[in-house]
């Protein structure tokens, strides 16, 4: 598996899991009434590792980020996020629900942005960055904002902290979002079509912004994109689905331009 | 026959009735209805099915049985209540289940991606509620709530069933002593619409002005 293996252990918030992947999915399975999305899927992501699902759509990849950020139920099976269970546990050999206090420690560590963006619009653009950090971080507004100007200025809208989203276009709006979710420092950051809602000369200001993360901090990312370059760019392993199903992974190089399975081969040929 | 010096006397006697009785009713009646018509629709929502059910149940019955028949058993069944207390406390309860629709209502055109996005920042229930739900749903609810605050101020003469002393019992007892009820009865009306149609005007500035 092509991945940094050695992330430097004083950016690791849990050096103690050395060998632990940092998402794992166990045997998960995910039902939406008598519909089956997941069954029995495994797979694990490493620290640092950039990971892109492609497929098509209702092939379940959206479904496994949600899952990850809690937003769906598990129907059967086990997600750990650095060794420790997310919603449900194993006590000998019984699957146990966890409380909500403890879902949310290890949420916690789990960032995401949205395909339609999900500001709130009541707040300003920074009172959006510094909800979280404040109410849920318990940091003081003033340390909340000395980092959320950071990130503005980051996402490269530092002079537009005191508006608000709908002044906004698509892609500066996404780019909030972006530094809201980096805002609550996450190990994971999930990246849910993220630029599916823009319009086409957007694309590319979101897009630089997620390269320039991906090039300049260690944070984990599954991403969920149609942008079959940037996925190419930023990704150490490209995950095909059909079905709910890994029917292939590898090297995005080897994905994208000579993949084995004739499934992907037509997908890549379709979106592109 | 119309008698312009009973149309004059009548004013004061009702305006006086106004104040003390229907606007101090309204007001309260409102601050009760506005509180509590928040609290159904939060905790219909929020709280187990177990509990959510009866509480929904209860709501809709009071919603749906009329308000002179809650106003008589209530004052019957609690006679140390004075007739005042009984008329605030069952109209505001009456109409807490009208507004807790409208909430219910508000609170549902929040779009998921609200509540996804709060649940990605781990935000817990009561800071969602507090920062993200409500200031986007009151807006949302807030002139549906002065149109039904109209409508319980239009409602107060059913007061009249446990004799509590408002504008029209009031209005009524004039043209009782005067053998015409014409006069008084109009004054009434005209009181009214002095104060409803300002607040409908005003209700519809607040509208326009909170839209995003």
């Amino acid at each position: 598996m092509p991945t940094d293996q050695n992330p430097d252990p004083a950016t690791t918030s849990h050096p103690h899991n050395g060998g632990v992947p940092r998402i794992q999915f166990e045997d998960v399975v995910k039902k939406f009434g008598s519909t089956t999305v997941l069954e029995g899927l495994n797979f694990s992501v490493d620290r640092g590792e950039r990971v892109t699902l492609i497929g098509p759509s209702g092939s379940g990849k959206t479904t496994i980020l949600r899952l990850l950020m809690t937003l769906e139920e598990l129907t059967d099976g086990y997600v750990w996020v650095d060794g420790d269970p997310l919603t449900h546990d194993r006590r000998d050999g019984k699957r146990v629900e966890l409380k909500p206090k403890q879902v949310s420690a290890v949420r916690k560590r789990i960032g995401m942005v949205f395909q339609q963006f999900n500001l709130f619009p009541n707040m300003t653009v920074l009172q959006n960055i510094i909800e979280a950090p404040v109410h849920v971080l318990g940091q003081s507004t003033e340390q909340a904002r000395t980092k959320a100007l950071e990130l503005l200025d980051r996402v490269g809208l530092g002079d537009r902290g005191d508006a608000h989203p709908m002044q906004l276009s698509g892609g500066q709006q996404q780019r909030v979002a972006i530094a809201r979710a980096l805002a609550m420092d996450p190990e994971i950051l999930l990246l849910d079509e993220v630029t599916s809602a823009l319009d086409p000369e957007l694309v590319g200001e979101v897009l630089g912004v997620l390269q320039d993360l991906a090039a300049t901090t260690d944070i984990t990312m599954l991403i969920v994109t149609h942008e079959m370059q940037f996925a190419q760019d930023v990704s150490d392993r490209v995950m095909m689905f059909d079905s709910g199903h890994i029917i292939e992974e590898g090297l995005p190089a080897k994905i994208f331009s000579d993949p084995d399975n004739e499934r992907t081969r037509q997908f890549l040929q379709a979106v592109r | 026959m119309w008698e312009n010096e009973l149309f004059f006397e009548a004013v004061p006697l009702l305006l006086e009735a106004f104040i003390k009785v229907t606007l101090v009713v309204t007001v309260l009646g409102t601050l009760i209805a506005v509180v509590l018509g928040l609290v159904w629709a939060i905790a219909v929502r929020e709280l187990p099915p177990l509990l959510a059910a009866p509480l929904r149940f209860l709501v809709d019955f009071i919603r749906m049985t009329p308000l002179p028949v809650h106003l008589l058993v209530i004052y019957y069944a609690f006679n140390s209540l004075s007739a005042m207390t009984v008329g605030i406390l069952v109209i505001g309860v009456h109409y807490s289940t009208y507004m807790a629709e409208s909430y219910r209502a508000g609170i549902e055109s929040i779009r998921s991606g609200q509540w996804e996005a709060a649940t990605a920042l781990s935000l817990p229930a009561s800071r969602t509620w507090r920062a993200v739900i409500l200031p986007q749903a009151i807006r949302n609810t807030l002139p549906s709530l002065g149109n039904w605050a109209i409508a319980m101020f239009k409602d107060t003469p059913f007061l009249i069933f446990i004799s509590v002393p408002e504008m029209v019992t009031r209005a009524r007892e004039f043209g009782g002593q005067h053998f015409t009820y014409v006069e008084a009865m109009t004054v009434a009306g005209v009181l009214f619409l002095l104060a409803s149609y300002p607040t409908a005007v005003l209700m519809r500035k607040l509208e326009k002005k909170l839209a995003y």
